[in-house]
């Protein structure tokens, strides 16, 4: 009932973001356009001899800003956290699943694979086979489209698969000289071939070696490269403040609403039980605008309060195909659809990964952006979320350095992170894609629409988008 | 006419508030409009700041043209007679270039150094202006910085700079032979310190926007921008502005400081260099150092080494003074003549005369993985061509892979490249025992063993798997063109690419064609070459070419002066105190004594006589002892593992005490023995000329300069001719003709310029 009332509301021929899109394309595409506006493109995403793959459930811990309760954890705590979670409110049998797949950035070295740890942890079979994925801040998204896949393949029927990022601790390692000079003391067999060895350590080679933030290809930080991006397209320093105002008042409203269901309460050990993200500070641009630059200095436009901060949380979703979702009894909450995975110059485009994805994922699927009821895109930076939007609005981009014919256009406001996004909830990296996902099956269903968009940007200049379907009430 | 100027102002004050949103369209309409008459500088008002923008329509490049200063005095005049404007921001729209340096042509026109003397006022008073501007003044670089155009950004209130690749600030004068002219010697050391300055302009080296940022060079970097919503070069420029504006801002209501807090270390230099014995001791072990550098054949470096004396010993004013009348002495010596002669034969030697090739070469196959091998396919990968390396043998592929990445990595330890774009060039090169994708070569590059045996094997093997439209080029530093080519089914597509050691150091390429050689191949050739990076002479077919026929009789006389009992120690001093920059004994070991060897009897046998002078059996002799130069450890000398010890080697004297011929007393002194030297080298140069191996003297100065290191304060061959005078060198050879004889006979076309003075070979 909702649903048809939104959709005539959508039919309204004087919406007026219709009007100004269609003003602002070619002649061609205006009709084609107004068919649009009536209906969808395409009724369903369903195709014949395909199987549908369906989200059956999503959750994760709340999203803490590292170094604050989480402190003293270790990465697979939290996901089995997630996982116990899921356990929880899907109350599947714990040998149904058939494979287990975890995405994570900084890895915690004593569990390499911390699918396979926290999987043990939380109490699924041991005959579950797990495995760990890495694609920096899409390194979940990784882990869903792989589970996708091996339903798809027939391999599985029910795969869980999940994030987790824990930036509390992470992994400092010893100068390259001292590591080889312990390293040979391991196999130094004399003492005078230790005292020789000992005695070649040098003050220096005790500087330890901290994890990098910096792209190994450009050796140039995340928040340089988006600074530098805002400034290449123009956006100001007001501009990305109000935008990361914005996330932090939606995430507020729609965490005081209840609306953040995803979230699971979680009994940290020796300390209180967690229930609700902590990053979350709605301020005033006249306290924001008093921030000084965070990385390009002293001209710079992206600062603490426009970034995403480093978060510790962990997500788990269980992802199955429709039949056996079926068979078991579960009302899944959306379809996965397609999805594309780009990648482009690592130095000055390290962050356009919406913007190339975008227009991808919607061609395979045959829509366009008026299709899209809901916006899910990763807010790494409000500056990186400002620069992306006009690039796709711009024809120029696409036309010359993504090889298309015209631009993509921009989501509407109205449409896009109703929730909040990274910049307000988190952003622990390995388990953000599977936030966004699961929010856009919840946001479908509670706004309604029929087509959900996620879309987020990695290091290394790659990214990820995906069409989500709600499923049918 | 104020009034209206003022006017004009206003009016497009209303208009760039607004045109501020909707961007470029509107900004150059109402510069366009309101100053017709203006090509070079233009400006506008961004609200109290006025934006200076800096393009030379006429040219790839700004220079401190006649045009360009006129239009910058004019419009500084109304900038600082506006009271609105606050502050100012001079910037280029230029890409790559804020301004390349003065205009050379201006003080080649000048007849006096009266008259360039007073060029040199004017800029001093015109920077004197900019440098006492009553509202701060922003120099905003994007691009080239140097010589005048860094003097003109030192005398503005802040620098910001991008951190741009091609960024460079530098004072390049010196290596013209002349010195900073306007205000350069006098800013600079306050700016840096005595020895930055120093170090600044005696190398004349480019510093990059980094580190100019860690010497006080300039103030505030800003970063490169990536493409946008416009090219990235245009927004980057853009963006500069905008930072520079913000900071003119900032200077004028007084939130950003021009006095930088100095650290302890900055203050405690600066008390060292106040002290009178210290900077005195600065002066001395400088002026030591030109000395032993420049044998006192350069006399820029120590002008340049008074002007900042008289700056800092005796205040500005003298300083001033001492800067412009060194300059106008500067410009009238010969060294600044041939150095800008030099500097400008390059840059025709940059450019490929031959047109656009039909196919451009995107893939090189590189046949034999020694030295010169090597080094060719390391300057080839680092500018992203695909490049095959073949050799016959694990052993030397992989020392000449190794080569490529020492070679690749020396530049990342000195921080000019990324350990990761070190990584992704060398994935350009393929090394190989065979020939398989040889089918999809565009060029075949040999650099195999010089026999011409060797070389027609491997050229039919070659053309028996490379496509039709492939180029076979051969780096032989020797052989005839044509008696390789004999044995090609497609002569056309053959051509010589001689090759310098080593090759990522030496600028030189020498291209040889025969008759048969086609256009599109010499084009294809040249185009290689440039993207090589290097400085090309396209020279005519013939045993040795240009570079190898010229040195040849060079070092054959060399021989004969060592046989005359002249020691390879003094040799190389007399050789270099000439103004070379390797003694020819030293020479001879980098080259190689059997390549020497190798040389001289082919030539020897070609030219006859002409070639001879010292004996070939000294060499062939040294070869047989296994002392073949450098390369072998030992050869004039012995090379030790340290790089600078090396002692005569004494089993060589041995050998040259069997050989030993009586010196000529009437030609044997000092100068004897160098004029005998160069007079043969020189000889041969112009007779290349007069049989058109060379094309035209530019060439054959930039061969000889760039390719052997003929003395770069003489300008090569045929500018040393000119300027010492045909007829009096013509005089020295007859006096060496009359004992030697026909080694040191005059050829027609020095005899010709001998006999009519007027005659020149520059103009």
């Amino acid at each position: 009932m909702a649903s048809m009332l939104l959709n005539s509301l959508r039919n309204c021929p004087v919406c007026p973001a219709w009007a100004v899109q269609s003003a602002a394309r070619s002649l061609s595409t205006t009709v084609q356009l107004q068919a649009q506006v009536q209906t969808k493109s395409k009724k369903t995403l369903a195709r014949p001899n395909v199987k549908n793959i369906v989200l059956v459930e999503g959750v994760r811990t709340p999203f803490l800003l590292s170094g604050t309760t989480y402190s003293d954890l270790m990465p697979h705590d939290l996901a089995r956290a997630a996982l116990q979670g899921l356990l929880h409110r899907t109350a599947i049998p714990k040998d149904v699943v058939d494979y287990i797949i975890y995405g994570t950035v900084i890895q915690e070295v004593k569990t390499s694979n911390v699918a396979r740890e926290a999987a043990l942890g939380a109490g699924f079979s041991d005959k579950i086979p797990s495995h760990t994925v890495t694609m920096a801040c899409i390194s979940s998204n990784q882990a869903m489209t792989s589970a996708v896949g091996l339903i798809a393949a027939g391999q599985c029927d029910a795969v869980v698969a999940g994030g987790v990022e824990f930036m509390s601790d992470v992994p400092i390692r010893h100068s390259r000289k001292m590591r080889k000079t312990m390293l040979s003391l391991n196999k130094a067999k004399t003492l005078g071939q230790r005292l020789s060895l000992l005695g070649s350590i040098r003050l220096a080679h005790l500087s330890p070696e901290l994890p990098a933030v910096a792209e190994f290809s450009t050796s140039e930080t995340m928040g340089h490269s988006a600074d530098r991006l805002a400034a290449a397209f123009g956006v100001s320093r007001v501009e990305q403040d109000e935008f990361a105002l914005r996330s932090h008042s939606l995430a507020k409203k729609a965490q005081d609403a209840g609306l953040l269901q995803d979230v699971i309460s979680f009994k940290v050990p020796g300390r209180d039980i967690v229930s609700q993200d902590n990053g979350i500070r709605p301020s005033s641009m006249e306290q924001m605008a008093k921030l000084k630059p965070a990385f390009i200095k002293p001209h710079g436009t992206v600062t603490a309060a426009n970034s995403s901060f480093l978060t510790d949380g962990a997500s788990a979703v269980l992802i199955m195909s429709e039949e056996k979702a079926l068979a078991m009894g579960y009302k899944p909450k959306a379809y996965l659809r397609d999805f594309v995975y780009v990648s482009q110059d690592p130095k000055d485009q390290l962050l356009l990964g919406p913007t190339y994805g975008t227009p991808k994922v919607l061609e395979r699927a045959g829509l366009t952006m008026s299709d899209i009821d809901v916006f899910e895109f990763h807010e790494a930076f409000a500056g990186q979320i400002m620069a992306n939007l006009k690039a796709m609005d711009s024809d120029w981009f696409a036309q010359t350095y993504m090889g298309r014919k015209s631009k993509v256009g921009t989501p509407p406001m109205d449409k896009f992170n109703l929730w909040g996004g990274s910049l307000s909830l988190g952003h622990p990296f390995g388990a953000t894609g599977c936030r966004l996902v699961t929010t856009v099956a919840h946001r479908l269903q509670k706004e309604g629409g029929q087509y959900g968009l996620v879309a987020a940007c990695a290091a290394g200049g790659q990214g990820h988008a995906m069409v989500i379907e709600a499923y049918p009430k | 006419m104020a009034g209206v100027r003022a006017a004009g102002v206003f009016s497009r004050f209303a208009n760039s508030k607004y045109s501020l949103l909707s961007g470029h369209a509107s900004r150059s309409l109402s510069v366009s409009s309101s100053v017709a008459a203006r090509t070079h500088v233009s400006y506008e008002l961004k609200d109290d700041v006025a934006v200076i923008r800096l393009n030379d329509p006429t040219s790839k490049v700004n220079t401190l043209s006649v045009q360009m200063q006129a239009e910058l005095t004019e419009v500084m005049g109304e900038v600082w007679s506006n009271g609105a404007v606050k502050s100012a921001v001079f910037i280029s729209t230029k890409p790559g270039c804020f301004i390349a340096g003065a205009d050379i042509n201006m003080i080649q026109a000048c007849k006096s150094s009266e008259e360039v003397t007073s060029l040199s006022r004017e800029g001093q008073k015109m920077f004197e202006k900019i440098e006492k501007s009553p509202i701060p003044i922003v120099a905003a670089i994007n691009g080239s910085c140097l010589g005048g155009g860094l003097e003109f950004a030192i005398a503005c209130q802040y620098r910001v700079a991008t951190k741009s690749r091609k960024t460079i600030l530098g004072t390049p004068e010196v290596m013209l032979g002349l010195l900073p002219g306007a205000g350069g010697t006098q800013r600079l050391p306050k700016m840096v310190g005595l020895p930055g300055a120093f170090d600044m302009m005696l190398t004349g080296r480019n510093i990059r926007a980094d580190k100019a940022k860690k010497m006080g060079l300039v103030h505030q970097l800003v970063d490169p921008l990536g493409p946008g919503l416009k090219p990235a070069e245009e927004r980057t420029i853009e963006y500069l502005e905008e930072v520079a504006v913000g900071v003119a801002k900032g200077i004028a209501n007084k939130k950003v400081s021009l006095t930088k807090e100095k650290g302890f270390m900055q203050k405690l230099q600066d008390t060292v260099m106040g002290l009178g014995p210290v900077r005195k001791q600065i002066y001395k072990t400088v002026s030591d150092k030109v000395q032993k550098q420049t044998k006192g054949l350069y006399p820029a470096p120590v002008k340049i080494i008074e002007s900042i004396q008289a700056g800092v010993e005796q205040g500005g004013e003298a300083g001033y003074v001492a800067e412009a009348t060194n300059f106008g002495k500067l410009a009238m010596t010969s060294e600044s003549r041939a150095l800008i002669g030099l500097y400008q034969g390059q840059v025709i030697c940059k450019k490929n005369h031959y047109g656009t090739p039909e196919k451009e070469v995107k893939k090189l196959a590189i046949l034999g993985a020694g030295l010169m091998g090597a080094g060719i396919a390391q300057v080839s990968v680092d500018k992203g061509l695909t490049t095959i390396l073949k050799d016959t043998a694990v052993d030397g592929i992989s020392r000449g892979e190794q080569q490529v990445y020492k070679g690749l990595n020396d530049k990342v330890k000195k921080k000019a490249l990324t350990s990761f774009a070190r990584d992704t060039i060398l994935s350009n090169l393929s090394a190989q025992l065979d020939y398989s994708s040889f089918k999809s070569a565009d060029m075949v590059i040999e650099a195999v063993f010089e026999d011409i045996n060797i070389k027609h094997k491997v050229l039919k093997e070659v053309e028996a798997v490379i496509p039709p439209h492939c180029i076979f080029a051969s780096n032989t530093s020797a052989l005839p063109i044509k008696d390789i080519a004999a044995a090609s089914k497609r002569p056309e597509k053959v051509i010589g690419m001689h090759y310098f050691s080593p090759v990522d150091k030496m600028q030189l390429l020498e291209i040889i064609t025969t008759d048969k050689t086609s256009k599109d191949t010499t084009a294809s050739a040249v185009s290689v070459g440039l993207k090589q990076g290097k400085i090309i002479i396209v020279v005519g077919d013939g045993p040795g070419f240009y570079t190898t026929r010229c040195l040849a009789p060079m070092l054959a006389e060399a021989v004969r002066v060592l046989q005359e009992g002249v020691g390879p120690k003094r040799l190389d001093a007399l050789t270099t105190s000439f103004g070379f920059p390797v003694g020819a004994a030293t020479l001879a070991d980098e080259v190689g004594i059997d390549v020497a060897a190798h040389v001289a009897e082919d030539l020897g046998k070609a030219f006859g006589s002409r070639f001879g002078g010292g004996n070939v059996d000294v060499l062939k002799t040294m070869v047989e002892k296994g002392f073949k130069g450098r390369k072998s450890g030992k050869g004039c000398y012995i090379y030790g593992k340290g790089k600078k010890d090396k002692s005569v080697n004494p089993d060589a004297e041995e050998i040259l005490k069997k050989y030993k011929l009586a010196a000529h007393p009437a030609i044997s002194t000092d100068s004897d023995i160098q004029y005998r030297l160069v007079s043969r080298f020189v000889n041969e140069a112009v007779l290349c000329l007069q049989e058109n191996i060379l094309r035209n003297p530019v060439e054959g100065d930039i061969g000889a300069v760039f390719g052997l290191g003929f003395p770069p304060c003489l300008g090569g061959p045929f500018r040393f001719v000119d300027s010492f005078g045909a007829e009096r060198l013509v005089g020295i050879m007859k006096r060496f003709e009359d004992i030697y004889g026909n080694q040191f006979t005059p050829c027609q076309l020095l005899l010709d310029h001998a006999k009519n003075p007027s005659k020149k070979f520059h103009k």
